[in-house]
């Protein structure tokens, strides 16, 4: 007891309201919410009733109604003319998710072999680094895309040039795109996935396995090797066990083009290259600096320490550098998924062209629309940051 | 460009408070000195730039004219080059005043983004295809790869005419009239199909022109004409009696050399649409003279298509629908009286 009157005697008497610290800070919070708030509401007022003054229609009504054009490429969403715009909304949300994972998957094993080789001890190779680095970073985007456009598409003859009317075709290379035989799995294809599948959690085990052996006695097993061959071989296996149930479906040559078969239009080899191309010299550059902020000191110890170069550079000098290299990456991949929407330059199907294109254009629903397309790419790039985030913390050194 | 052009009008929609309420157009536009006439990014014979920047075509001939009509300076115009796809939202924003970009009238463009004012030519569309496809009619098409424009009638329309003739096709629809026509020139699609005025005018960028053909179908009706905003009746007016104007005039025989002489005309009609007569031009707060000084500056109907799509130019299109009435086409303006 004497001790609890003790303290409240030693306090201080408290400060007047503006005097402390912490409420006046919750009086300027509240101040600059409210005119957040306030500017938020007078934005969409304003819009509101422009729009009302206007006689433009609002509301998202017109998602259901039928979008009446033809779309060239419609991956994995049932597209006809009869169609609604949503459907037009998920089939440009699809290409824009299929260009920006390709592109980001190519974009860093590109990106990483040319940093690395900017590095490289090998006059010739460094310097084709450095030419590729230099020459492609510092040419705009869109002039690289209509650039590979044209590249990509005039020297390719036409599919009349190549087949007769009538032709059964396994495999083309025309102006029309890269068209092949889609393969259909017949009864009994399923255990090939099967396969596949066990020989993953098979490799898996063996990986923890070998790490906790390697742990124990030292002992090194060719993970990789083996891996590799469970995974290739095991369903190659099942595959001819089962009889080959795979079938080919070829495309047929009608009087102007392929009909069926599996085509990849030019447009998406084009942009795809125009990416990963660009992107590449950004990562590299990123990759380089990563490797070169590790220090000297390190490449030198695990020389003493006879780890051999190969082994050097992947267990020594790459995780350290993965701690630099991985927040500008994000930056980079952000990036491709933004730079996409150019797509719309090259009639490539993506949500920038299909939707705030084309579906803004015959509805005139603009800020419904925009809202719409700017919330995909905010919520994409949201995803690839909390992606790589939680990559980031994963790698983070282990401070003991 | 499109993507920040098009996110720019939108946010200039959302932020712009008040702007152009009725009846207020003609007033803004008398006291800004010019008229700010949206066309498109290029077009020969409809609107198309020279090297110099210099603006020529049918529908830049309109804007000169509301100019003439407005200030009696045809040279009062602003040009804003758009695309297919972002000239409504520059008209329903305000960022132009009338919108002459070789645009198809229809119900729900009407509706939805704006006053038809009139049409300045009555197109239809069509398909070009190379000669050495060996095609001669569009219904042979099945199975061919098509390149247009988006954001247009064209795509609609293509749609709705190889589903009605259970026809497959693939569609490869570009942004720019420029991308459209690289591309097909690439052999990217085997036919290239918009407005016949257009095939005519595009064809003329091909590397052989000669080697390309336009089928006999027409598939659609193609009325293009000007537009303005919603509401704002008196610069509707404006617009429509100046696109009247020019074909009444060719009508009534008034062409630019003759328009002085023919003010001293004793024809009441000639009287009456040169403004010597009444008071119709101050009804739609313009001078009386409106007319006389459009034709003066511009001519008439007849000598703006001869100069910039007819026969004698690299469009080589024949007056055909786009004749008077009493010629034998559909042009036919109501009387100026």
């Amino acid at each position: 007891m004497a001790n609890n009157s003790n303290k409240t005697a030693l306090a201080a008497p408290a400060p007047s309201f503006w005097r402390d610290p912490d409420k006046r800070a919750i009086v300027y919070q509240a101040l600059v919410l409210a005119f957040i708030v306030w500017l938020l509401y007078s934005i969409i007022n304003n819009t509101a009733t422009n729009m009302e003054s206007r006689g433009l229609a609002s509301g998202f009504g017109f998602l259901t109604s039928s979008a009446g054009f033809g779309i060239i490429s419609t991956p994995f969403v049932p597209y006809t003319e009869d169609s609604s715009y949503f459907t037009v909304f998920l089939v440009g949300l699809v290409n824009t998710i299929i260009i920006a994972f390709v592109g980001c998957v190519l974009a860093l094993v590109l990106g990483f072999v040319v940093g690395i080789s900017r590095l490289s001890s090998n006059w010739l190779i460094k310097k084709i680094a450095t030419f590729y680095i230099e020459l492609f970073r510092n040419i705009p985007l869109l002039l690289q895309i209509l650039f590979w456009y044209s590249a990509v598409l005039k020297p390719l003859p036409g599919p009349r040039e190549l087949h007769e009317a009538g032709e059964t075709v396994y495999f083309s290379i025309n102006n029309r795109g890269l068209i092949f035989a889609e393969p259909m799995g017949q009864e009994g294809f399923q255990y090939v996935w099967y396969a596949f599948f066990a020989a993953i959690v098979v490799s898996w085990l063996i990986r923890k396995w070998a790490y906790a052996r390697q742990m124990q006695t030292g002992e090194q097993f060719p993970n990789f090797l083996v891996s590799l061959g469970l995974i290739v071989g095991a369903p190659l296996i099942t595959y001819f066990v089962m009889g080959r149930p795979l079938e080919f479906m070829p495309a047929e040559m009608s009087r102007f083009a392929l009909r069926g078969g599996v085509t990849i239009i030019p447009e998406f080899v084009a942009l795809l290259l125009a990416l990963v191309i660009y992107t590449a010299a950004f990562i590299a550059e990123i990759v380089r600096a990563g490797i070169q902020s590790v220090s000297h000191g390190q490449t030198e110890a695990a020389s003493a320490l006879g780890i051999k170069p190969t082994h050097r550079m992947r267990l020594v000098v790459v995780p350290q550098a993965m701690r630099v290299i991985v927040p500008p990456l994000t930056s980079q991949f952000l990036n491709l998924t933004k730079n996409s929407s150019l797509a719309t330059a090259i009639a490539y199907p993506d949500l920038f062209s299909v939707f705030a294109g084309t579906t803004l254009n015959q509805t005139g629903q603009a800020v419904e629309i925009m809202a719409m397309t700017l919330a995909v790419y905010l919520t994409l790039s949201l995803l690839t940051s909390a992606f790589m985030n939680w990559y980031n913390s994963s790698i983070k050194l282990v401070e003991r | 460009m499109h993507p920040v052009k098009t996110i720019a009008l939108s946010v200039a929609l959302a932020a712009t408070a008040g702007l152009a309420q009725a009846d207020e157009t003609l007033d803004a536009v008398k006291s800004k000195g010019f008229v700010q006439c949206g066309v498109s990014q290029g077009l020969p014979g409809f609107s198309n730039p020279d090297d110099q920047g210099n603006w020529t075509g049918l529908d830049v001939d309109f804007c000169r004219a509301m100019a003439a009509a407005i200030f009696n300076d045809a040279d009062a115009v602003k040009y804003t080059p758009l695309s297919a796809k972002v000239r409504f939202t520059a008209l329903t924003s305000g960022e132009i005043d009338v919108l002459a970009r070789n645009t198809t009238w229809t119900m729900s463009r009407d509706a939805d983004f704006g006053e038809f004012i009139g049409v300045n030519y009555y197109d239809g569309q069509g398909f070009m295809v190379p000669t050495n496809l060996g095609v001669s009619s569009a219904v042979e098409l099945d199975g061919a790869a098509v390149c247009t424009n988006t954001g247009t009638t064209t795509e609609l329309n293509v749609a709705d005419y190889f589903r009605a003739n259970g026809l497959n096709y693939t569609v490869v629809a570009f942004e720019k009239a420029d991308e459209v026509v690289a591309a097909y020139d690439a052999g990217r699609c085997d036919v290239y199909t918009t407005d016949r005025s257009g095939l005519a005018a595009q064809r003329t960028k091909l590397s052989k022109p000669d080697d390309h053909v336009v089928l006999p179908e027409i598939i659609s009706k193609e009325p293009l004409g000007p537009l303005v905003r919603h509401g704002d009746s008196q610069w509707a007016d404006v617009g429509r009696w100046t696109l009247n104007c020019m074909i009444n005039a060719e009508e009534a025989g008034i062409n630019m050399e003759n328009v002085s002489d023919m003010a001293t005309s004793n024809d009441p009609n000639i009287k009456r649409i040169l403004g010597t007569d009444g008071d119709l031009g101050a009804k739609i707060g313009l001078d009386n003279a409106f007319c006389a000084n459009v034709v003066a500056a511009v001519g008439n109907y007849g000598e703006s298509y001869d100069r910039n799509v007819g026969p004698e130019t690299a469009l080589k299109l024949e007056r055909g629908v786009n004749a008077l009435w009493s010629q034998g086409g559909l042009l036919y303006a109501a009387p100026q009286r």
